[in-house]
């Protein structure tokens, strides 16, 4: 019997088990942020156990709250800072060059085909874009990661999702993971990884993968995973080409991570897109799917583009194509958050900044923003949010606050429209 | 080890989420006993009430895949600091109910059938439950008479609980 790439992964990181079905695996990377770090550093220091298992290996940023908006999360992000210098980690993204954790961090070159990554961040499961086991944790996993340099799961069991056919014009991977997640249930990838393949995912760019995998966890799922190609070492190449004497040598490579022909699969979801419409969500939970079609004209309060989802500059791209000469209706406001400094650099030097603020958009800084309402951007009691985020939780954007999931066209389409609207790219 | 008995709150709802459970807002917070006040204050749940209903139970009984979504450990410290250690569902999301034994803490997991049986005796009424720790089993009682209901936990899990959690277990063995 062949294996998943996941059981690959697995396989080549155990360094124990201590009891059936509990893999404690090495690290190759660990993530860290100012929300969910901070508690596992003072509990460290109050051990007496204030060391870290490589500086190397460990990448830090503050982008939950950024700049800090009180004197709490100004003292999160001291612990962060203060920590990350004594440790001597390198990697660390202060102020002003940080950005969204899952947008910065793929940027910058740290994952890689075969890796293991954890994060105290649900949505780490985006890193498998690149064929890496990416799990989010909590901070008990997280502190003894940057102690030790491992963390313990139960064997994954797969699902693979083929993605068929060819997508229509103005649909996008949000579209697919939204319909997706409506197809496996919140809860129907919990404990398990889900694997995206099949020739739609062959013909997506890294940022589309990276959309799918950062939504894994909404079905339950510990980890997405692409296989990596082509595509892959073409995104790393800047970070990889002292490593491999051409790009054709480090695709060999990494071919090592994709499931063999005869893997085992708890379950098989063939999806052909070809009649996909551009989806969204309609109530708290993101299972909660219809096409916009059938939500067209729901009252909206803001829109909201950015996150580790959708912030990225082919979100922002198809966006401005939205809004470019058009005007954000009266009805609502708007806001946009490149996901990284250099999203925002890239989106300036093509006219998108320009084309988001004619149109009447507030552009912030890079950060998590409005996605989990604990920084700006929340929601009013009672107010809708058309936003390109991964959650619709009750409350998520701000207490009695609800959200609909689409992608940044549709969000586009539904500022201008000033309600929840198709974008014109979609020609149905 | 922790202690793993008291009076039981009944949330009779699937998909009970982290943001439910602690909502974002309070995440600037570092230490736990801070967020003590605002456990389950954002549960969409008629006739709730966190203040009230929270107050001097230790044990939480509901249904399908609690914890789901954030990854944050607010959840059970927000248990925790409540006095609450152990959580009895149908399923839990995968790191929220790890995040619980690695805080030294139980998520038991029990059969829709079972779960449906302690809602329909017990939801309602002031129902004391005991973990029994060797023993494999949870004691329910609402005045008269006692019920013993057996769950299964992985060895590493029972572990984690009877040593305090993880990151002393991982600091001796790694």
């Amino acid at each position: 019997m062949g294996k998943t790439l996941a059981e690959k992964i697995f396989d080549a990181h155990r360094v124990d088990m201590p009891f059936p079905d509990t893999h404690v695996l090495k690290l190759d990377r660990v993530f860290c942020h100012e929300i969910t770090t901070p508690i596992a550093i003072t509990d460290l220091m109050a051990r007496g156990l204030d060391r870290v298992f490589d500086p190397e290996k460990i990448k830090v940023v503050i982008d939950h709250v950024t700049p800090a908006k009180d004197s709490k999360t100004a003292e999160q992000g001291k612990i962060l800072r203060d920590w990350a210098r004594r440790q001597d980690i390198k990697d660390f993204f202060d102020i002003g060059r940080n950005g969204v954790c899952h947008a910065i961090f793929p940027e910058k070159g740290f994952v890689r085909p075969g890796f293991t990554v954890i994060m105290g961040d649900s949505h780490t499961c985006t890193h498998g874009a690149f064929g890496a086991f990416a799990a989010g944790v909590g901070t008990t996993d997280l502190e003894v990661g940057i102690l030790k340099g491992v963390c313990a799961f139960h064997f994954p069991k797969t699902i693979k999702v083929v993605l068929e056919g060819t997508m229509r014009e103005g649909v996008y991977a949000k579209d697919v993971i939204l319909h997706v997640i409506q197809q496996l249930t919140v809860n129907g990838a919990t404990n398990m990884v889900i694997e995206f393949t099949g020739p739609v995912v062959d013909a997506m760019s890294m940022e589309a993968r990276m959309t799918l995998c950062n939504m894994a966890i909404e079905a339950g799922g510990t980890s997405g995973v692409c296989y990596p190609d082509m595509t892959t070492v073409e995104y790393l190449w800047d970070f990889i080409k002292e490593e491999y004497p051409s790009k054709e040598a480090a695709l060999e490579d990494y071919s090592q991570w994709v499931s063999d022909e005869d893997a085992e699969y708890e379950k098989v979801l063939k999806i052909d897109v070809s009649d996909l419409e551009p989806m969204v969500t309609f109530g708290y939970k993101p299972d909660q799917v219809k096409p916009v079609r059938e939500m067209e004209g729901e009252k909206l309060d803001q829109i909201y583009i950015g996150s580790c989802t959708n912030g990225r500059i082919e979100d922002l791209r198809v966006a401005a194509q939205v809004l470019k000469g058009q005007k954000v209706s009266d009805d609502v406001r708007a806001i946009v958050s490149p996901a990284t400094p250099n999203v925002y650099k890239q989106a300036l030097k093509e006219g998108i900044i320009e084309i988001f603020q004619d149109a009447g958009f507030c552009v912030t800084n890079p950060t998590c923003g409005a996605c989990l309402g604990m920084s700006n951007g929340v929601l009013a009691e009672g107010e809708v949010c058309a936003s390109t985020t991964n959650r619709n939780f009750n409350g998520r954007m701000g207490k009695g606050g609800m959200v609909h999931l689409m992608s940044p066209a549709t969000a586009a389409a539904s500022a201008i429209a000033g309600k929840i609207a198709n974008s014109p790219l979609y020609k149905g | 080890m922790k202690s793993f008995n008291g009076k039981a709150l009944f949330l009779d709802r699937n998909d009970i989420n982290t943001d439910e459970i602690i909502p974002a807002r309070y995440l600037t917070e570092i230490t736990k006993e801070a967020l003590k006040p605002y456990l389950l204050e954002d549960l969409s749940l008629p006739g709730f009430d966190s203040r009230e209903d929270v107050a001097g139970k230790a044990v939480i009984v509901t249904r399908e895949n609690f914890g789901c979504g954030s990854s944050r450990e607010h959840a059970p410290w927000a248990l925790e600091v409540n006095g609450i250690n152990v959580v009895i569902a149908e399923s839990f999301a995968r790191i929220f109910r790890q995040n619980m034994y690695n805080c030294g803490m139980f998520a038991i997991e029990l059969p829709k059938e079972t779960i449906a049986h302690l809602f329909d005796k017990y939801a309602g009424k002031e129902t004391q439950i005991t973990v029994d720790v060797d023993g494999n089993k949870i004691i329910l009682s609402a005045g008269e008479g006692t019920e013993e209901i057996p769950f299964s936990v992985g060895g590493f899990d029972k572990t984690l609980v009877v040593e305090g959690g993880w990151v002393g277990y991982a600091d001796k063995n790694y």
